[in-house]
């Protein structure tokens, strides 16, 4: 018994270290950009895998005025915020129509949004930038909100969909009878329990939203001052493609609120990923 | 009275719950592709937005009969599609049983092997880029193995592995979560009785675990096939299609079609062939491995 113990401990040993080994491996891109991003250029060119001899912050303080940080991090951000706010907003109450009210044509609507899951982007895209430009949607910050709203939708609502089948009735034949009207009953009511299941769609949409590339070059195009994050950076990468010291603080700087937002959240972002995978 | 009351009432809820969700959808989504069905059948510039004449079946008969490009970039996209979706699901697999196991770095590791997902493809390749082209080359160096030598990015074969380490790198993570989830939703009841009547951990794994997270197996399957299909962040910013166009996914070749030459009548059709192609590809593969799916 006590050596099958130890072996059993053995083994668990093993597969720790190979573990950790593995991750370490897994995380080397970070330390490589991070170091690098502090060194000057000459010394990254000679040395790409030292620690830094001397720390050039500079390469920061540099990056932050040319790709005008700030503007690009608040572009990013408002565009996330007011999207994610709608979408959660718009989509449950479409889903808790759909649930409450199975109507033919709230079938069809249902069908029609799951089906829309498997269009690839580049399916529509070219054909996007037709309407938006005709609604006058391009180079707006509705505009682009607007486009985010329409992709977010699917999804959304099917999580929203599922959830809402579980709460029960019961709850809101009550306020209904208490006098309460509709809007009450999924404001005061149903709302609030649906939060769980809102996390998850707030989750989801805030990463696909706050990395995105092709939408925003597309529908925000040549408006400067709606530049978002992802753009900036890929715009300032192609004007100093050899200068990695440059690039390289740029980059750190473009990922760090994510991961920021991830380390802080990452319990609830593993969830929700769990949650939006096994529904979807 | 009171009837037309409620109905009003009722349209009027109808419109409000279901309206922008409606409206949003229509426009964004459905208009734009209902669209494209006429636009393939044009010679569309995008530069004159209005102008688009009839030329019939001229797209869809010059990407059938004259546009290797087209076809080496879904043979291109088919292939890495297979292997990046292989290697991520079986490493994935393989991270969400160790750290099912009760090692104490479990969770700090589960953290660290999603990471790489939360950020985008687009910086995930500039990262990468520097690693291959500066990184890679330093270690090569200091160790002399001849795999941190090659010319990464410089060549076809080279360039394709990369985008298969990068697209691996950033995607086993979030299939491990979904793969851990499922694992601790095995009951343990019935893995304990198969210990007990001495089966071996391959065995464990094959005739236990694998069948009954089959549905994990489909959800996983399903979301590498069709993000590996639709790669392109990662294709524009690593390889950008290159050298040459060797690296061209079918995604960044629509995208270079319609945005560099500025054939968005031709870019439509490819479009349309590129979104029949992902849901064959999609729907078959759910099929399949739906019906390996047992219950518990």
């Amino acid at each position: 018994m006590f050596s099958h113990n130890q072996t059993y401990r053995t083994r668990l040993l093993i597969l720790e270290i190979a573990a950790i080994l593995l991750g370490l491996l897994f995380l080397s891109p970070f330390y490589l950009v991070l170091t690098n991003s502090v060194k000057s250029l000459k010394e990254i060119l000679i040395d790409a895998a030292s620690f830094p001899q001397i720390f050039h912050w500079d390469n920061y303080s540099n990056v932050w005025s040319a790709i005008n940080f700030p503007q690009a991090f608040s572009n990013s951000f408002l565009i996330t915020v007011f999207s994610v706010v709608l979408i959660v907003l718009f989509s449950s109450m479409a889903a808790y129509q759909i649930v409450r009210k199975p109507t033919r044509f709230n079938m069809l609507v249902f069908l029609l949004l799951i089906s829309a899951m498997i269009i690839p982007f580049q399916s529509i895209m070219l054909q996007l930038v037709r309407v938006t430009s005709l609604l006058e949607l391009r180079g707006e910050f509705y505009g682009i909100v607007a486009c985010y709203l329409g992709f977010g939708m699917p999804l959304s609502v099917f999580l929203f969909h599922g959830f809402i089948k579980t709460v029960p009735i019961e709850l809101e034949e009550a306020a209904k009878v208490d006098g309460s009207n509709p809007y009450g009953v999924f404001f005061r009511i149903v709302f609030p329990l649906l939060m769980p299941i809102a996390v998850t769609v707030i989750i989801l949409n805030t990463l696909w939203i706050w990395n995105d590339y092709l939408l925003p070059v597309l529908v925000i195009g040549g408006n400067k001052d709606l530049t978002t994050l992802p753009l900036a950076v890929t715009k300032f990468f192609g004007q100093y493609t050899k200068k990695w010291d440059l690039a390289l603080a740029g980059l750190v700087m473009a990922i760090t609120p994510i991961i920021i937002f991830f380390l802080s959240l990452q319990k609830y972002i593993v969830e929700g990923v769990t949650a939006g995978s096994v529904k979807g | 009275m009171n009837r037309v009351l409620r109905s009003k009432k009722g349209w009027a809820q109808q419109v409000i719950f279901l309206g922008p969700c409606l409206v949003f959808f229509a426009t964004i989504v459905l208009v734009p592709f209902a669209l494209g069905f006429y636009y393939s059948f044009t010679d569309w510039n995008g530069l004159d937005l209005d102008k688009a004449v009839w030329t019939g079946a001229d797209n869809w008969r010059r990407i059938f009969m004259n546009d290797d490009k087209f076809w080496e970039s879904l043979n291109f996209t088919l292939k890495f599609t297979v292997i990046s979706v292989c290697i991520s699901n079986f490493l994935a697999l393989g991270l969400a049983l160790i750290l099912t196991s009760s090692i104490k770095t479990r969770k700090i590791l589960r953290t660290v092997f999603f990471m790489p997902n939360v950020i985008g493809g687009i910086l995930l390749g500039y990262i990468w880029q520097f690693i291959f082209t500066k990184g890679f080359g330093t270690i090569g160096e200091l160790t002399g193995l001849s795999f941190f030598q090659l010319p990464w990015l410089g060549t076809p074969s080279t360039g394709f592995w990369g985008l298969i380490i990068v697209f691996v790198w950033q995607t086993a993570g979030y299939m491990m979560v979904i793969y851990i989830a499922a694992l601790t939703g095995t009951p343990k009841d019935l893995i304990e009785a198969a210990q007990m009547d001495g089966a071996r951990p391959h065995q464990l794994l094959g005739k236990i675990y694998i069948p009954l997270i089959m549905p994990a197996i489909t959800i996983c399957l399903f979301l590498t096939t069709s993000t590996a299909f639709k790669m392109f962040d990662l294709n524009l910013s690593l390889t950008k299609g290159g050298p040459g166009t060797s690296t061209q996914s079918l995604a960044y070749n629509i995208y270079a079609e319609a945005l560099i030459n500025n054939r968005y009548g031709l870019g439509t059709a490819k479009a349309l062939l590129f979104f029949l192609a992902v849901s064959a590809i999609t729907i078959t593969q759910v099929w399949v491995t739906k019906r390996k799916e047992v219950s518990a």
